[in-house]
């Protein structure tokens, strides 16, 4: 296991109440640069929860989040997607009136630099941006497969291709690291074999760090370094994959509990 | 000393210092009148909005329709005022409840806007559609004896119908939250309000839950449409319309949803305003704008309200 | 845009131009003033529907805005030497008595104030959830309109401003109009219009993609508020006098009409419906004129039936056709073209069949 000095991404014992409730408890994860690693636990478990944290969607009740050694708890989620932290959601978040090419477009406009009497006048340094832009987005659109759907609305997308096109939107953000929530749910085992090689290529390409969340187990232990589990908020197990599947704890955690197959 | 003669103007009634404590006392009667008033409409925004979390734009409206009735009533049809009033209050609850089932059921699962816009537009047809039969020029409400004759209490004529409206008011509000918090429908109209989607799960009957709250917040609101009919004698096509605002911002400073809070809500404004006159004449032209003023402070430092709980989005 | 478009646009502004000269030569003043307060009411119901139906915010202080416009070209343009005459009741305060400027000024810095107003007011509100933030704007256009009635040694209180120079002619009014909707239309084609736009689908997917949202909230509804001050400028200068009373909610009451039966998120829309629903009012006044037909009464004519007929759209709209006229869809030259076409097609077809 590796333990590197100055990992990229770090919580530090971050708890969360929601009134009665402890969400998250006490987690303490280290993310190191150009890893895989997952955060696996049943319904229920926090780890949505804890990407919110991550994300500056909720500020922990405790702890502290530390991304490229700088702390980033309690900014908001602009601010962190901008420093370079991009997500998906479990339940999909796409624009969904607008098209496709619109969806990724809006991702670009964080990194651009006119204001907006330079952009509604289209002065020749906007023109030069929104057309660095539009290159980006074809490039991407491309690469994901998606110049058929280029013009067609987001919810009118089959389901995968909506799970494809929200990868692509959090990386035109340009993060160095990437948080995926879910990504396979609903997937065939075949689609979640084609999403495991594709994430690996991403995550080549891009030169990104991934977090991610994952019910399916095949992709879970294929493709994450290191595993996190979560029940009732509680980190029961860390490890690599062989480490956490015989973990009594983990086993005990999952009894009873279906997964997605 | 200054502090002298401020407390010689508050509690001794000497005749030297009869006016200012007088009207003092005036200032009071009228901020728990104008307070209870409030209270009354307030009711009706708190328990819609806690139900389907919609701010019911018409709802002062629909208690300018009740000021109207009640004209039509004893003035057009001299029927004696007791019937008279039992007639409003059951015509108004239909006005209600015609209003939910017309312009908010069709569009309870659309996107939020279309309601809101279907709400100020439902407002807007009834103050048109009051305009349109009634004509815009303002009607003298019927002065009702048994309310207008006036007692002397230190050295002070005040009207009847000034101590009525509070001893109504929490009547109605015992009433109410009997109702709730006793009866079935009550009980279902809680279950309703903490979680919709639940309380449809487990069988309860939405529709007639919401029907029943537009019922009663309509019904409230006729009640108070009588009384400040009594107080302030003038009926017109637009006199909801401030009113509407302020109890809606009544019903938010109290805690929206909460009942008692609306009433709380209610009288701080009501009382907020008489006092901002009476301490500070030179702003009486601004006296309207004293509740929105309120309303951005509460938003802003405690947007639950004083009785409010906290509804957390999730994601 | 393609080279084709961009030339047909030229011909449409050229088109329209010409329009105007015609129009301002030989159409009568009623005619004339219709036209005007058309063109007016497209760049308030346009800069609304940049904070409504663009961003997702749901703002009700558009009356107030525009009060702002109006009244800074009210104050400021009237001649030094009447206002003696004008502010008879209590003399302008001296600070500002003898400050006089020229039109364009006047127009300009009130859309400017009107702006930073929906700065101060936007600081608070903006925060705020949907409803919460319909019920504080209108609150705050209240709020505009109770201070313009107190401040009576600026705004003359109650009494209103009148004699304010009519300088707001046909020309004046449309070649605004046209700027101002380019301007908005470049805006929400440019990426601050996507931003904008993704506001108003998801806000949490929003700022997941690095949008400050309060930042962006802010400069649709400062936009939108300055063309709202424009608006109001131009509509002192037409009709050369306003009074709080011209600015009640209700008037922002109309601008949603507007808005709603165009289509939330459409220019083309918003632009249509602006001319149908104000040229309709105007022209729909002898719905509330006493109407007899061979001596018989009609008893739904009287005063008031106008305003029950354009309320009631107002509700059909929302609960039959949600959508409005466009809901987001935008009239393209693609459009008119294919429609030509179709046109041209069936023509010939029937020639055939002939
Ligand atoms: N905003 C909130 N307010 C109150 N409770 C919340 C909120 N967000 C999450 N919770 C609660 O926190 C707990 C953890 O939820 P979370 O969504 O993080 O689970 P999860 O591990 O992602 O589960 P799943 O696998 O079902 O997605 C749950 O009990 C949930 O109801
Ligand atoms: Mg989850």
């Amino acid at each position: 296991m590796t333990t590197n000095s100055n990992p990229l991404l770090e919580t530090q014992e971050v708890t969360i109440k929601f009134g009665g409730l402890t969400a998250v408890n006490n987690l303490s994860i280290e993310v190191n640069k150009g890893e895989i690693v997952a955060l696996i636990g049943p319904n229920g478990a926090g780890k949505t929860t804890a990407f919110n944290i991550i994300t500056g969607v909720y500020a922990p009740t405790k702890g502290k989040v530390i991304y490229d050694g700088k702390d980033i708890t309690g900014l908001k989620p602009d601010q962190i997607t901008r420093m370079g932290v991009a997500r998906t959601f479990q339940n999909i978040r796409l624009f969904k009136k607008l098209s496709v090419w619109e969806n990724i477009m809006i991702a670009c406009h964080l990194r651009l630099q006119s204001n907006f009497a330079g952009a509604a006048l289209r002065f020749p340094k906007y023109r030069a941006e929104e057309k660095r832009m539009r290159e980006k987005v074809h490039r991407l659109i491309e690469e994901f497969g998606l110049s058929r759907y280029q013009d067609d609305q987001a919810s009118s997308l089959p389901y995968g291709v909506q799970r494809r096109l929200e990868i692509a939107r959090a990386l035109a953000t340009e993060p160095k690291l990437l948080l995926l929530d879910e990504p396979a749910a609903g997937m065939n085992p075949k689609e979640t074999e084609e999403l495991t090689h594709f994430i690996r290529e991403i995550k080549d390409k891009y030169d990104l760090t991934v977090l991610l969340i994952e019910h399916h187990m095949d992709l879970v232990m294929e493709i994450s370094q290191r595993i996190y589990v979560l029940d009732f908020g509680e980190t029961i197990a860390k490890g690599t994959a062989e480490e956490v599947q015989n973990d009594p704890k983990v086993i005990e955690a999952y009894l009873g509990v279906e997964e997605g197959a | 000393m200054v502090s002298d003669i401020f407390i010689n103007a508050l509690f001794i009634p000497a005749t030297a210092d009869a006016v200012s404590s007088s009207s003092l006392w005036q200032y009071f009667a009228n901020g728990v009148s104008l307070g209870s008033l409030y209270a009354l409409i307030a009711i009706g925004y708190t328990m819609v909005y806690g139900i389907l979390r919609l701010i019911n734009f018409a709802h002062g409206d629909i208690f300018m329709m009740a000021a109207y009735f009640a004209f039509f009533g004893i003035a057009v049809f001299h029927l004696p005022w007791p019937i008279s009033f039992i007639l409003v209050i059951v015509a108004t609850a239909l006005l209600g409840i015609t209003l939910e089932r017309v312009a908010y059921r069709p569009l309870r699962d659309a996107p939020k806007n279309s309601i809101l816009i279907s709400a100020i537009g439902a407002s807007f047809f009834l103050e048109n559609l009051a305009t349109y039969l009634f004509s815009g020029k303002p009607k003298a409400f019927p002065e009702i004896a048994f309310f207008a004759d006036t007692v002397v209490i230190g050295g002070v004529s005040i009207q009847i119908v000034t101590f009525f409206i509070p001893v109504v008011t929490l009547i109605f509000l015992a009433v109410l939250l009997y109702i709730v918090n006793k009866t079935k429908v009550g009980m279902a109209m809680r279950a309703v309000s903490r979680d919709y989607e639940t309380a449809m799960v487990m069988g309860v009957d939405i529709n007639r839950v919401i029907t029943f709250t537009f019922a009663i917040g309509s019904a409230l609101a006729a009640v108070g449409a009588i009384m400040w009919g009594t107080r302030y004698p003038q009926v017109q096509p637009m006199m909801g319309v401030m009113p509407g605002l302020k109890c809606f911002i009544a019903a938010v400073v109290g805690g929206i949803g909460n009942i008692p809070g609306a009433v709380l809500g209610g009288f701080i404004l009501g009382f907020g305003e008489i006092m901002l006159i009476a301490l500070l004449p030179s702003l009486t032209g601004y006296r309207d704008a004293f509740a929105f003023i309120l309303l951005i402070l509460i938003l802003l430092f405690r947007p639950t309200g004083i009785l409010g709980e906290k509804i957390a989005e999730k994601v | 845009m393609k080279k084709e478009d961009k030339i047909l646009s030229i011909i449409l502004i050229a088109g329209l131009f010409v329009f105007i000269a015609v129009a301002d030569k030989f159409f009568n003043l009623y005619v004339q003033r219709v036209l005007n307060l058309c063109a007016i009411y497209t760049i308030l119901a346009l800069s609304m529907n940049l904070i409504n139906g663009f961003t997702g915010l749901f703002s009700l202080g558009h009356a107030g805005f525009m009060a702002i416009g109006a009244y800074m070209v009210g104050i400021f343009t009237v001649p030094v030497e009447i206002r003696p005459m004008v502010y008879f009741m209590k003399p302008m305060h001296p600070a500002i008595a003898d400050i006089e400027m020229p039109f364009i000024v006047a127009l300009i810095l009130g859309g400017l104030l009107s702006a930073f107003i929906a700065f101060l007011i936007g600081a608070p509100v903006l925060r705020l959830r949907d409803d919460y933030l319909a019920i504080a704007t209108l609150g705050f256009s209240e709020i505009i309109r109770i201070v313009i009635t107190n401040a009576q040694s600026i705004t003359n209180g109650s009494l209103g401003i009148k004699n304010i120079p009519p300088v707001a002619n046909i020309w004046w009014i449309y070649i605004t109009m046209i700027i101002s909707i380019a301007f908005i239309v470049l805006l929400i084609n440019s990426s601050y219009g996507r931003a904008f736009k993704a506001i108003r689908e998801d806000e949490i997917a929003a700022e997941a993609m690095g949008i400050n949202l309060f930042k962006h909230k802010m400069m649709s509804f400062m936009i939108g508020a300055f063309f709202a001050g424009i608006g109001g400028g131009l509509y002192a200068a037409l009709l050369g006098t306003v009074d709080p009373k011209n600015f009640l909610f209700v008037l922002t009451y109309n601008f949603l009409l507007i808005i709603v039966l165009g289509g939330m998120g459409s220019v083309s829309g918003t632009i249509i419906s602006a001319y149908v629903v104000t040229a309709g009012q105007e022209w729909l006044r002898f719905l509330d004129e006493p109407l007899s037909i061979g001596g018989i009464a009609i008893p739904l004519f009287r005063p008031g039936f106008r305003m029950v007929i354009f309320s009631l759209l107002l509700m059909i709209i929302v609960l039959f056709y949600r959508d409005g006229l466009m809901g987001t869809r935008e009239i393209n030259w693609e459009m008119i073209k294919n429609f030509g076409k179709r046109f041209k097609l069936r023509r010939v077809k029937s020639g055939e069949v002939q």
